[in-house]
């Protein structure tokens, strides 16, 4: 471009003149084809010395050659940017349609035509199902059913159009009967949804609110499943799913018990409203026009309001997808309740796993099977690409700090490893690294990161952000002005730090909670900046709050650590499990009976005990870590908050009073 | 002392106890109560109850949350000597309907029948009730002690509850 335009520029006075030229030519020879400035009542500026026949077609040569040149540039531009667009597109719409299954949908809601065939079979089965339900739930919908059985084909064809939830010819005669329309409609069954649908509920009242979720599980808190949950005593863990928090308290994952959910059937009928789940359900495609979803099983359900709270998917490798099914059967993709009961199991009956990530998850779950490799005889690898754990959050004198804590878990750490290829050999995997190095091992747990599930954005016609994956969403968290995304799906635009993307469950709680009130006409932009925490260990924990990216320039303000800086300690105190239940929930109203850990303080040997450590973004505090430091967030969340330019951060780390309790 | 050392684009710091003494003198930004961005307590500016308080966990939103918050509206707005004597009826919807889920309200007879008729009771609980809410809302503890008696009696009810 440069090139053309210093030619361009030496080129100005002949092209001028050319153009001059050309414009004689052009009316001489009726040429049109050349990319001349418009003819016509365009005033032309100087008119340069009037060459021959020779130099005139040099001059022109020279002119299109540019303009060509010019032109090439920005097409092949252009073109690559949607074909990048158009690519991402294809991939998404090629997952949903994998997942489409090949079924042929005998849609109910059909030309009339087609449905006295399917309706007569349908009545013997969905009759006698219908009338009971019918009754109760007094849907309009449900009341041409009962009189189906009667006679047949003409009210069939009259209440086929509109009883459009009756399931296609199915085997379960007490088949959920669908709501059709539902005021708040929660796509996902994650925190996000459920922080939306208690919102919802508060605001509202009377609120009726259905979610639709693919899982079979009612909505449930994740990080225990790579925390809490594998330190628990009960045998039975796995099936009850509950854990002992630090204070004694034991509670379930599940953010409520089966009975605070209504039947979906009931949703429409209920006096004061509430929250019905529909599970096994995957909503495959959306008419936003319309104000309508339809679920895999042909159903649909249209909304007044409808968040997206579809979270994401694990990534896998691309090594282990291309290694075949052998290879895949022993790799786990955590993210569910059944990839934890299953990672269980393994845990328990092989010799070796390897962790595939350094990040919050990969750590997290090596420093849990660490602990089990002394009483079950595991040994627990962890590799990744960064030179420590957690490379990418913490700055590198804390990440290696940190996975030096990580090995005295007994997890053996490779660092800097880039998975080649991956074989299974005599029913063991054998993972050949970039740099020659073979680590054998009975099965493989990918914790690469998280795609999110923007499969619904083709059919809705909603944005996708390419630079952070997911829904393009307003501050306030909006895709369409009824259509609102939350949670890990959600790319928002928070005022304060600019556009991101966050996974973290603080966060599916603040948005879901925020999306919830701005479904119900609160307006509010993402401002209550959201935090998160990891535990490696008994001794090392943190809170974190903003951008926390180790590509940034940091300050760290350090102080030696005592016995009672640790994360068990910290949550005694509080008398709260998760430490986000301190912020968002409240706190147990009885102070359990504290500990007075004797000061063993100066024997401490490590340098980075506790401390805070700021993240600068052109001088402005982005982003903070608490090291071992809790119950400080909201300072955390105020400077944050400022954006302010502060001159000398240990000032700012005083606020913090590191070195009390 | 403190010392101070840097590790390409990281500085870190060290300091004691002496060195974090003194006062700091950064200088932050005077909240506004009233920005209408921010996360609110458990009592708005304008004296009404934010039901979507998170000190409240799941009550105002669960299956007998319209009974909650008729009980505990009433008790907020009342002006009687003893505060929400008026609201017998509606505490008692609300126990009814929460026996009806012992899953979500576990039952503790003694506790609730006690604290939800006399107010009085309330003046132990409000100690416990002011710390028992969530640091951000700041505002909340002196306003609220008053409120106490409901919401403590609902703090405990919840501080039970096996998942909000």
């Amino acid at each position: 471009m440069l090139k053309c335009r210093t030619v361009w520029k030496k080129l100005a006075p002949l092209a001028r003149a050319s153009s001059t030229v050309c414009r004689q030519n052009v009316r001489r020879t009726g040429l049109t084809s050349r990319r001349i400035p418009a003819c016509g009542p365009v005033a032309h500026m100087s008119t340069g010395p009037a060459g021959g026949g020779r130099e005139n077609q040099l001059y022109i040569l020279l002119v299109g050659a540019a303009g060509v040149g010019g032109a090439l540039y920005t097409y092949r531009t252009v073109k690559g940017d949607s074909q990048r667009y158009q690519d991402r597109i294809d991939e998404i719409s090629s997952r949903s349609y994998k997942r489409a299954t090949a079924e042929p949908a005998t849609s109910i809601k059909s030309e009339s035509s087609v449905i006295p065939e399917p309706e007569p079979s349908l009545e013997p089965e969905a009759a006698p199902s219908l009338e009971p339900e019918a009754a109760p739930s007094q849907e309009p919908e449900a009341a041409p059913s009962p009189e189906e059985p009667s006679p047949p084909a003409p009210d069939a064809e009259v209440a086929a159009p509109e009883t459009t939830e009756l399931p296609p010819g199915g085997p379960a005669p007490d088949s959920l009967k669908v709501p059709s329309h539902t005021p708040y409609l929660l796509i996902g069954g994650g925190t996000a949804s459920f922080a939306a649908a208690r919102s919802i509920r508060a605001r509202d009242p009377g609120a009726k609110v259905l979610i639709v979720t693919d899982e079979s599980d009612p909505p449930y808190m994740r990080p225990p499943l790579s925390k809490e949950l594998w330190f628990s005593d009960d045998p039975g863990v796995t099936e009850t799913l509950r854990f002992k928090q630090w204070n004694g308290k034991e509670r379930s994952i599940y953010f409520q018990p089966p009975s605070f959910y209504i039947n979906a059937e009931e949703l429409n009928s209920a006096e004061n409203g509430g929250v019905a789940i529909l599970t096994g359900k995957k909503v495959v495609h959306m008419d936003v026009r319309g104000n309508k979803i339809k679920l895999d099983d042909d159903t649909e359900i249209s909304y007044d309001k409808c968040l997206i709270a579809t979270g994401g998917v694990p990534r896998n490798l691309q090594v282990i997808e291309r290694a075949g099914e052998e290879v895949m059967k022993k790799t786990t993709l955590f993210r569910k309740i059944e990839d934890f009961k299953s990672l269980d199991k393994v845990s328990r009956n092989v010799k070796s796993i390897t962790i595939i990530g350094g990040g919050f998850l990969g750590s997290e779950l090596a420093c849990a099977l660490g602990r089990r490799s002394t009483e079950y005889d595991l040994e627990v690898v962890q590799m990744f690409p960064e030179k420590g754990n957690m490379g990418k959050v913490l700055p590198e004198y804390l990440s290696n700090w940190t996975t030096e804590k990580v090995k005295s878990e007994g997890v053996k750490v490779i660092s800097e490893a880039l998975v080649k290829s991956v074989v299974c050999k005599d029913d063991k995997l054998e993972i050949k690294l970039k740099d020659g190095r073979l680590v054998k091992t009975d099965h493989i747990v990918a914790a690469v990161g998280l795609e999110p599930n923007v499969d619904l954005a083709k059919s809705a016609g909603l944005e996708v952000d390419s630079d952070f994956g997911g829904f393009r969403v307003n501050a306030e968290l909006q895709a369409r002005s009824n259509i609102w995304v939350a949670g890990d799906a959600a790319c928002f635009y928070d005022i304060r730090l600019g556009r991101r993307r966050v996974e973290h469950h603080d966060h599916a709680v603040v948005s879901g909670r925020l999306a919830g009130e701005n479904m119900t006409g609160a307006n509010k932009p993402y401002w209550h900046q959201s935090m998160f925490w990891s535990d490696l260990g008994p001794d090392v924990g943190y809170e974190a709050i903003g951008i926390v990216d180790s590509s940034l320039p940091t300050v760290g303000v350090f102080a030696k650590a005592t016995a009672k800086d640790t994360p068990k300690a910290a949550t005694e105190k509080s008398g709260t499990g998760i430490r986000s239940e301190s912020e968002t929930e409240e706190t147990a109203t009885s102070p359990v009976a504290s500990l007075t850990l004797a000061p063993t303080a100066e024997q401490n040997k490590d340098e980075y005990g506790k401390g805070v450590i700021f993240y600068l973004r052109d001088k402005v505090v982005v982003g903070i870590i608490l090291w071992n430091v809790f119950n400080r967030m909201p300072i955390a969340r105020k400077i944050i908050k400022d954006g302010e330019e502060h001159a000398d951060l240990n000032e700012v780390a005083k606020l913090f009073n590191i070195h009390d309790d | 002392m403190s010392y101070c050392r840097q590790e390409g684009k990281d500085r870190i710091i060290f300091v004691t106890k002496e060195d974090h003494e003194a006062p700091s003198n950064a200088e932050l930004i005077a909240d506004d109560p009233n920005d209408p961005y921010e996360e609110q307590g458990l009592i708005l500016p304008n004296g009404d109850i934010n039901w979507n308080c998170p000190c409240l966990g799941g009550m105002a939103s669960g299956p007998c949350g319209s009974q909650f918050k008729e009980a505990f509206s009433c008790f907020h707005y009342s002006k009687e000597e003893v505060k929400g004597s008026e609201c017998i009826d509606n505490f008692r919807n609300m126990q009814e309907c929460m026996q009806r889920y012992p899953e979500l309200y576990p039952q503790e007879e003694d506790k609730e029948s006690t604290q939800a008729e006399a107010s009085s009771s309330s003046v132990s609980a409000a100690p416990t009730e002011g710390s028992a809410l969530p640091p951000e809302t700041d505002s909340t503890p002196g306003t609220s002690t008053s409120e106490s008696a409901v919401s403590s009696d609902s703090t405990s009810l919840v501080d039970n509850q096996t998942a909000s």
